[in-house]
């Protein structure tokens, strides 16, 4: 005999979180982007301004995100994605993409990869291009999850 | 064997819980297994609904009373829902933007849900969900539900106590009483009781609720979410509402409509209502499956004006399946 599902099993659509990290004030980029991914079919988590890499990083967690989007504009790229690639790590969520977006330049974008950020995304760039960077990337990350030991 | 995961969730482990979530959101065997691994510890957290049209401030009051609970020690699980787009299935979960003062506090655990195509303000998960929470020792767990209208009451079946907000400015109190959402409430609030009005539409709700003539007559509190003001009051109200749910009849403790009289009664309605879903969810899908051509025969015919909806509908259930329209019924006059 075999259960009823309470709740209809439904594919899970990728879960985003975007955050605005740094201290500037503005974040009508990510309000873009989150309305962008929403409309690609994707769950996505706004958390609002000014928030800290600790808060990011717990925030994933609970939320049990797919994708972290950063969104920065203050300078602080090189400081703020390896921490919270970093603090993800530390929680044992390595799974998770770190992607984002502001001006970034390449030896920089390059750089962060080397630490574990997954791809950058200039201003200007068409969000079908993230969109499909996201939708491969995590289909590759939830069935490397599904398969090896820890869930 | 003990499942590691419900083992962590027992435990009360972040990173258990949250997987454990997203396993009975998803509704398979895994989330399945993973609540009857946890039934034995379900039920020891006090269920708090809040709920009301969209923007009165839910998401910023039901923050201010994590505030106020984590003063008196308690660990608080939220359980926020907003809408799924019908049109691309995606969805803006924006809940947290008013509940930033919480994140990193491992004494308070949000989570935010897409109602997945569910009516009624909470998606069909959202009972498991809240279960979960319940399991990881988080109590009370608060479901905020979609800002809903008219209508959708869909919270009185995962609460213990029934929180209403509402504010001034978004419709008057008339447009409040339509529908039956304060027909769910235990507690009614007025929140920003900073803006204009606020006095006049909790006077206009106290009004309305002594009219009536059966029934619960809910409190009205006033609240001011952004600055806490009338916070530590609401608290203390929904506290006592549940002790007065746990209390033996007849002792004149505020008491509620949802669904009993006291706790068990309304946790029996609960079970219950949850169960008839289940099946009619499970019997609906069983139907269905096999028969796509039928409905499709059918549809023809009733779009054409050949035959009416309850004709076909009584057809398709009496029809042993898979049986397309045969003989289509004789065109009408
Ligand atoms: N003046 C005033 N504004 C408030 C108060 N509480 C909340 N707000 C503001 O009302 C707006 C909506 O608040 P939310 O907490 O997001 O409202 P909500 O009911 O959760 O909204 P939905 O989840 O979208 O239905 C925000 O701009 C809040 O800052 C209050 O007590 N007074
Ligand atoms: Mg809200």
């Amino acid at each position: 005999m075999s259960p009823v599902p309470t709740a209809p099993a439904v594919p899970r659509p990728i879960r985003v979180l975007v955050a605005k990290a740094g201290l500037d004030g503005h974040d009508r980029g990510a309000k873009v982007v989150a309305s962008a991914l929403r409309d690609a079919g994707f769950e996505v988590i706004y958390t609002g301004l000014r928030q800290t890499p600790e808060m990011i990083a717990e925030a994933a967690l609970q939320e049990d995100v797919d994708v972290v989007g950063l969104s920065i504009h203050s300078g602080a790229h090189m400081t703020l994605f390896p921490r919270v690639v970093a603090l993800l790590r530390e929680r044992g969520l390595g799974h998770v993409v770190v992607t984002g977006g502001g001006i970034i330049p390449p030896a920089d974008a390059k750089a962060l990869e080397a630490v574990g950020v997954g791809r950058l995304f200039g201003p200007g760039t068409p969000t079908r291009d993230l969109v499909e960077y996201l939708r491969s990337t995590v289909a590759e990350r939830r069935a490397a999850r599904a398969a090896g030991p820890v869930r | 064997m003990v499942d590691p995961l419900a083992q962590g969730v027992r435990d009360g482990e972040p990173r258990a819980i949250a997987r454990a979530i997203t396993l009975v959101e998803e509704g398979g065997p895994e989330g399945l297994a993973l609540l009857a691994a946890l039934a034995g510890v379900v039920g020891r957290a006090h269920r708090v609904g809040v709920t009301g049209p969209p923007g009165v401030g839910k998401s910023t009051l039901v923050a201010a009373l994590a505030r106020a609970w984590r003063t008196a020690g308690r660990r608080v699980g939220i359980v926020a829902v907003d809408p799924t787009s019908p049109f691309t299935g995606g969805a803006l979960l924006g809940d947290r933007v008013r509940m930033g003062a919480h994140f990193g506090d491992p004494g308070v655990f949000i989570r935010s849900l897409a109602s997945r195509g569910a009516q009624g303000g909470v998606s069909l998960a959202t009972h498991d969900v809240a279960d979960v929470l319940d399991a990881g020792g988080f109590d009370p767990v608060v479901v905020e539900t979609v800002g809903v209208g008219q209508g959708e009451v869909a919270i009185a079946g995962v609460a213990d106590t029934v929180v209403v907000v509402v504010a001034p400015g978004h419709g008057d109190g008339v447009q409040a009483m339509k529908g039956g959402v304060l027909e769910a409430a235990d507690l009614v609030v007025v929140n920003q009781a900073d803006r204009d009005g606020a006095e006049g539409l909790a006077a206009e709700l106290r009004a309305a609720i002594e009219l009536r003539e059966t029934g619960v007559r809910p409190p009205v509190l006033l609240a001011t979410a952004t600055k806490g003001t009338g916070v530590e009051a609401l608290r203390d109200a929904i506290d006592g509402h549940r002790r007065g749910l746990e209390a033996p009849p007849g002792d004149g403790a505020l008491r509620g409509t949802g669904g009993g009289a006291d706790l068990v009664g309304r946790r029996a309605s609960r079970a219950e209502a949850r169960i008839r879903d289940a099946v009619d969810r499970a019997r609906s899908a069983a139907f269905w499956s096999g028969r796509a051509a039928a409905l499709a025969g059918w549809v023809e015919l009733v779009v054409g004006g050949r035959a009416t909806v309850a004709e076909a509908a009584s057809r398709l259930v009496e029809d042993p399946p898979p049986a397309p329209p045969r003989r289509p019924p004789e065109p009408r006059p």
